[in-house]
C-alpha cells in the first residue's frame, strides 16, 4: 500500500473571483514507504500547492489525499494526524523562526505535539545533530545566525517532529554551494539513518538526480511524469519543452555523443561520468 | 480567510473611476466622506448608499472581491450597531428583558450607523482599488504641497502614506504564509482560552515584525540605490491634467451634496 496518495486532486486558488487559477488540475500520485522523491516543475507549475495538500492545510476542491490510505480530510482529527505525521518545511523557512533560542523554537513542533519534557529535549538533540547544529548554537538566538544555519535550523524545527514523510520545498533556494551541498547531504544522511519517506521539491537537476528514487515532473498543475531518474531524464527535449533541464553532466554526455563519441548518456551523477570516461579511456 | 482582506490593493481597469485624475478622485472621496457625515436621517444615508455602490459598478472591480473584503469586518460593524440598540431608550418599547431595552428608534439607529460604517468602507477602499501607488503619491504630495510652508516635507509623507498602504497586502500575504508554517508544525490558533490564544499568536507576530523590519531595510536601500533622496526636487515624467470627466465629477458630488441636504430637511422624522 502506498503510504501517500492523491486520487483526481484538483485545487483553485480565488474559486469565483476574477483572479481564480486552477493550481492542480486533477493529480493522481502514489508515494511508496522509504522511497525520496524528487519534484520538479516549472515555477507556477503546483509543486507547493501540492506538498500544502499532502498535510491538510489546503483542502481539495475534488479528490482525496489518502495517507496510509486513509483520508485526511474526512474529520478534524484525521487532518491534525496528517499535520504531525507529514512533516512540511515551506521554502525559505528561516523566516518563521521566532523563539529566543534555536533550542526552544526546534522544540515548537514537538511540544505542540503534546510530548513530555525529556521526549522532546531527546527530539531537539537528535533533530540539531541530524542538520549539524552544534550544541552551543542550540543556546544562541535564532536571529544571530547566519543564512545557512539559520535554514539548517527551521529544516530541524520539521525533523524534531519525527515526521514519517518529511517535505521539503526548496530548500536549498538562495544559499551558497557550500551551504546547498550541507543541506542535501543532511537529507541524503536523514533518509539513510531513519529509512523515512522523503519529498523533496527544487529547481536543480543535478541535486535531484544525485539524491532521487523517483522524479514527479509537474507541468500546469498537472503530472507531466512520474518515473525513475534514468526514464525522466531520457526524455531531453520534453523536459526542455516545459522550461527544464537535465543535469549539467548529463548534458555534457548529451553533447559529447552529439561529437561522436560513443558515451552512454543515462548518466546523471559527476562520478557516474567519470567511471563511463575512464571506461572509454581502457577501451582504447 | 485572512487573505481575502482586500483593502490597500490595486486592481488595475480603464474605467471612468479609473480615468479620473487623481487629484480629483482623491478630493472628492474626502467630500464623499464628509457627505457621509452630512446624512442625518435613513433616506439621505440610503441615498449615498446607493451611490457608492453605483460607483463600484462603474469602476468594475468585482463585487465579489469587496465583500469577501467585508466578511473580516462584520464583526466591527455588528458590535458598534449592536451597542446602539442597547444605548437607545428612547422611542416605543418593542422588547423589555431585564435592563435591556430594545426600542424602534434604537433599531432604527444600529441600522442607520451599520449602513454608515458599509459606506464608508466602500468608498474608502474604492480610492485605493482604482488609483495606483504611484499616482496615489503624486495626487496626495500636489494637493497638500501647500503644507510646505508651514516646512512639513509633503512628499516624504506622501512617499511614506503610499508605501504603508502598499504594504498592506504584501503584510497579510506574509500573515498567510507564517500561518501556514507555523500549522504545519503543530500550532493551534482556534482552541484554548483567550490566553492561549494570545499566546498562540506569538509565533505569527514575531517573524511578522523581524520580516517587516528586514523589508523595510531592502526596500530603503533598493530606493537609495536608485537614487531616491527624498523628493525635494524631483520632477515628474507625466504632468496630471484635469479632464472634462474629473469636471462632471465634481458637479455629480456637488448635486449629491445638495440632495442630501435637501432630502435632510424633507424628511426630519426619520432620525
Ligand atoms: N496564495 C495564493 N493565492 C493565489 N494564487 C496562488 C497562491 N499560491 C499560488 N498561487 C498560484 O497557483 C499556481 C501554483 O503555484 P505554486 O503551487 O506556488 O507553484 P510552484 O510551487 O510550482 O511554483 C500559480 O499560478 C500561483 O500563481
Ligand atoms: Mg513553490
Amino acid at each position: 500500500m502506498p503510504v501517500l496518495e492523491t486520487k483526481n486532486l484538483t485545487y483553485q486558488y480565488g474559486a469565483g473571483t476574477p483572479f481564480c487559477v486552477t493550481a492542480l488540475d486533477d493529480v493522481s500520485v502514489s508515494i511508496e514507504k522509504g522511497e525520496l522523491v524528487g519534484i520538479i516543475g516549472h515555477t507556477g507549475s503546483g509543486k507547493s500547492t501540492l506538498m500544502q495538500h499532502f498535510n491538510a492545510l489546503l483542502k481539495p476542491d475534488k479528490g482525496q489525499v489518502l495517507l496510509e490510505g486513509k483520508d485526511i480530510n474526512e474529520n478534524k482529527q484525521a487532518g491534525l494526524e496528517a499535520r504531525f505525521k507529514v512533516g512540511l518545511c515551506f521554502q525559505y523557512p528561516e523566516y518563521q523562526l521566532f523563539e529566543a533560542t534555536v533550542y526552544k523554537d526546534i522544540a515548537y513542533g514537538p511540544a505542540n505535539m503534546k510530548l513530555d519534557g525529556k521526549e522532546v529535549d531527546a527530539r531537539v538533540r537528535q533533530a540539531a545533530e541530524y542538520v549539524g547544529i552544534p550544541p552551543d548554537m542550540l543556546e544562541k538566538s535564532p536571529f544571530d545566525l547566519s543564512g545557512g544555519e539559520k535554514r539548517r535550523a527551521a529544516i530541524a524545527g520539521v525533523m524534531a517532529m519525527r515526521p514519517e514523510i518529511l517535505i521539503l520545498d526548496e530548500p536549498t533556494a538562495g544559499l551558497d554551494p557550500s551551504g546547498r551541498s550541507k543541506i542535501m547531504e543532511l537529507i541524503v544522511n536523514y533518509k539513510k539513518t531513519t529509512g523515512n519517506t522523503v519529498l523533496l521539491v527544487s529547481h536543480s537537476m543535478d541535486e535531484i538526480a544525485a539524491v532521487s528514487d523517483r522524479i514527479l515532473v509537474m507541468k500546469g498543475g498537472k503530472i507531466a511524469m512520474f518515473d525513475s531518474v534514468k526514464h525522466v531524464f531520457g526524455r531531453v527535449s520534453e523536459l526542455i519543452s516545459m522550461g527544464l533541464f537535465v543535469p549539467e553532466i548529463t548534458n555534457i554526455m548529451l553533447k559529447l555523443k552529439e561529437r561522436g563519441v560513443g558515451v552512454r548518456t543515462d548518466i546523471f551523477t559527476l562520478e557516474g561520468a567519470a567511471n563511463e570516461l575512464l571506461h572509454l579511456l581502457f577501451l582504447h | 480567510m485572512i487573505k481575502d482582506i482586500t483593502i490597500g490593493q490595486f486592481f488595475p481597469g480603464k474605467s471612468f473611476i479609473h480615468k479620473m485624475d487623481a487629484r480629483a478622485k482623491f478630493s472628492l472621496m474626502f467630500a464623499f466622506i464628509i457627505i457621509i457625515f452630512v446624512c442625518k436621517n435613513l433616506v439621505s444615508l440610503g441615498i449615498v448608499f446607493g451611490f457608492a455602490l453605483f460607483m463600484i459598478i462603474l469602476s468594475k472591480v468585482a463585487i465579489k472581491t469587496i465583500l469577501k473584503s467585508f466578511k473580516m469586518i462584520v464583526f466591527i460593524i455588528i458590535l458598534t450597531s449592536a451597542l446602539q440598540i442597547f444605548y437607545n431608550s428612547k422611542g416605543t418599547v418593542l422588547f423589555d428583558w431585564w435592563k435591556i431595552k430594545v426600542t424602534d428608534i434604537g433599531m432604527l439607529t444600529a441600522l442607520f450607523m451599520a449602513v454608515r460604517i458599509i459606506t464608508l468602507i466602500l468608498s474608502s477602499s474604492l480610492l485605493t482599488y482604482t488609483t495606483s501607488p504611484t499616482l496615489l503619491t503624486d495626487a496626495i504630495e500636489r494637493l497638500f504641497s501647500p503644507l510646505k510652508i508651514l516646512r512639513i516635507n509633503v512628499s516624504t509623507l506622501a512617499m511614506m502614506m503610499t508605501i504603508a498602504l502598499r504594504f498592506i497586502p504584501i503584510l497579510i500575504d506574509e500573515v498567510d504564509r507564517i500561518m501556514s508554517a507555523q500549522k504545519a508544525r503543530g500550532a493551534d490558533l482556534e482552541t484554548g482560552g483567550l490566553i492561549k490564544r494570545a499566546k498562540a499568536l506569538l509565533p505569527i507576530f514575531i517573524p511578522l515584525f523581524v520580516n517587516s523590519f528586514r523589508r523595510a531595510f531592502e526596500l530603503a536601500y533598493a530606493m537609495e540605490c536608485r537614487c531616491y533622496k527624498g523628493g525635494e526636487g524631483r520632477t515628474r515624467m507625466t504632468a496630471m491634467k484635469m479632464h472634462i470627466r474629473d469636471f462632471f465629477a465634481v458637479f455629480v458630488i456637488a448635486g449629491l451634496l445638495a440632495g442630501v441636504i435637501w432630502v435632510n430637511r424633507v424628511f426630519v422624522a426619520l432620525i
